[in-house]
């Protein structure tokens, strides 16, 4: 009976002692390391950090980048799962289509559209045959920052739509059938029923689709690198900078702070704002 | 209605194009070779391509090395995560104990953190232990990404095989262990494979935390960051080009399993 007591514990200590180890020590070691100063701890670090030129650019830049890519990534995921429920033939097809970009890491994803918008890419060269531009034409330099922002916001929505929508249709397919159905026995127009009937119970899958979204999305900085090199700072890129060419560990650790403090913050506003009541789960 | 259904099958091809287009662009850039990098203005339809480019930036010095790293890494990573997390999803689909809670909190937690940004400190505590720009160190972090995923994902796999298989194995002589290993895995089985390849795809693209505790001995990812402002593009192009081959045939092998796996661990 003691053995039988103490099996659960057994199996689960091995995956609790590693997240302890490498999820909980690293965190009060990044907060610990930020908050240390030359004789004990202060805000120093910070101070620092906050003084540096690309810090107003990087936070600017980063919340630039959520609160554009985020919203849009969500509507195009709400199209493209009601797409699918349209779609009969072809259905498996389409889906492994729609998911690929899901395995792609964000520097993959920058590189790829770095291929299509640079001096001679491919945007160009249609740009060219449509006579709208005469020759090879830069957008991604310091000198078109609006160019190299919505470039930066395509390739994320190009990479991580797919996991919003993942997040969606699994979510549909919990939505029982009878309640749209009820709802156009009584006449309610397809916009409607989806609009009143089915987006509130998909409630639960959209706030876990925007908690994992924009904490991805706050954490994001290869593909800045690859398209826009460092002229377009955000937060992440700037700690990677810090703790590789400035060799600055505790700056570096600051900036993750302020990232965790955002990205865990952004959950609890999620949590809050889009709660359902456990009487109201489909 | 027939308009609606036309306007619906337009946007789905609209939307495959979408995903499908830029890919083909960066090959046909990774294989069309130098000429096709400078070219102007951009054939739509490359006129030759070929294997060589590729071959000469596997033959650069590190290249065939970081993609050799990735994929020990990404092994790894995926051994880790499989090992520790089914026992763990087994114990939480199995047993109600004290304490269960307090594990569903720390997994659940993990998500509100960009966990990779944690490998900034553990440069020190790595270099201490000899796991500094190693594969293992890498890998080890990597599992933390992977980790909470498995376990949420095999907790679900073994709820949904009934207890009474079990418990008749047990009628007929298996112990727990065997009963487990004989009855319960098997049927779990596909769904196991399938968190196994989405640990290796989380390891194989992951970024920050490989160029972190890396110096010598990188992952693709981060020998790709760390050569980008120097490298030509036609080797930008094919480095992309080797990052996203073998995902793409991952996502194709895990495609049935997709839905459930992110319906479970994000609910």
């Amino acid at each position: 009976m003691m053995r039988g007591r103490a099996l659960p514990y057994l199996l689960v200590a091995p995956a609790f002692v590693f997240l302890a180890v490498l999820f909980c020590v690293p965190l009060v070691q990044t907060i610990a390391l930020a908050f240390q100063t030359g004789t004990g701890f202060g805000l120093g670090n910070f101070v620092q950090m906050a003084e540096d030129l690309n810090f107003n650019d990087a936070v600017v830049n980063t919340f630039r980048l959520v609160g554009v890519a985020v919203p849009l990534q969500m509507l195009a995921a709400l199209g493209m799962a009601v797409m699918l429920g349209h779609l009969r033939a072809g259905r498996d097809l389409v889906l492994w289509i729609w998911t690929i970009p899901l395995g792609l890491s964000d520097l993959a994803a920058g590189l790829v559209w770095l291929a299509l918008l640079n001096d001679q890419g491919y945007l160009n060269t249609v740009l060219f045959h449509l006579g709208i531009i005469n020759g090879p034409e830069s957008w991604l330099t310091y000198e078109t920052p609006m160019a190299l922002f919505a470039a930066i916001v395509i390739a994320e929505i190009w990479r991580s739509t797919a996991i919003v929508m993942v997040v969606l249709v699994a979510g549909l397919q919990l939505v029982p059938k009878e309640y749209a159905e009820a709802a156009s026995v009584f006449g309610a127009s397809p916009w409607k029923i989806f609009l009143r009937v089915t987006l509130p119970l998909l409630k639960p899958s959209i706030q876990s689709a925007l908690i994992l979204r924009t904490v991805l999305a706050f954490e994001a900085f290869a593909v800045v690198l690859a398209i826009g090199g460092r002229n377009f700072p955000v937060l992440v890129s700037e700690a990677y900078t810090w703790q590789h060419f400035n060799q600055a560990p505790a700056i570096a650790a600051a900036y993750a702070v302020v990232v965790m403090g955002i990205s865990l913050a952004a959950t609890v506003v999620y949590l809050r704002v889009l709660r359902t009541p456990a009487a109201q789960r489909a | 209605m027939t308009t609606r259904r036309g306007i619906y099958l337009l946007g789905v091809v609209v939307l495959c194009a979408w995903v499908l287009v830029p890919i083909w662009l960066i090959a046909a850039n990774a294989l069309g070779g130098q000429a096709l990098i400078a070219a102007w203005p951009k054939p739509l339809v490359p006129t030759q391509m070929s294997l060589d480019t590729l071959r000469v930036f596997l033959a650069i010095e590190g290249v065939g090395r970081a993609l050799w790293i990735s994929f020990e890494v990404a092994v790894l990573c995926m051994v880790f995560s499989v090992a520790l997390g089914l026992p763990a999803g087994y114990a939480l689909a199995r047993y109600s104990f004290r304490g269960a809670n307090v594990f569903r909190v720390m997994i659940l937690l993990t998500r509100a953190f960009p966990v990779g940004i944690l490998a900034l400190p553990l440069t020190v505590g790595f270099i201490r232990l000899g796991l500094y720009d190693t594969a293992l160190g890498v890998a080890l972090m990597h599992t933390a990404l992977a980790l909470p995923f498995a376990v949420l994902v095999s907790a679900s796999l073994f709820q949904a095989i009934p207890r009474e298989l079990e418990e008749a194995a047990w009628v007929f002589g298996c112990t727990r262990l065997s009963a487990a290993w004989r009855v319960v895995l098997p049927l779990a089985a596909p769904g196991v494979v399938a968190t196994a390849i989405f640990a290796f795809v989380i390891s194989w693209n992951e970024v920050f935390a490989a160029s972190v505790l890396s110096a010598r001995n990188r992952t693709l990812t981060a020998y790709l960051l760390a050569v980008l402002a120097d490298s030509p593009l036609t080797y930008q192009f094919a480095g992309g080009l080797l990052l996203i081959v073998p995902s793409v045939g991952f996502i194709f092998l895990v495609r049935r399993h997709l839905f459930a796996m992110w319906g479970i661990a994000s609910r």
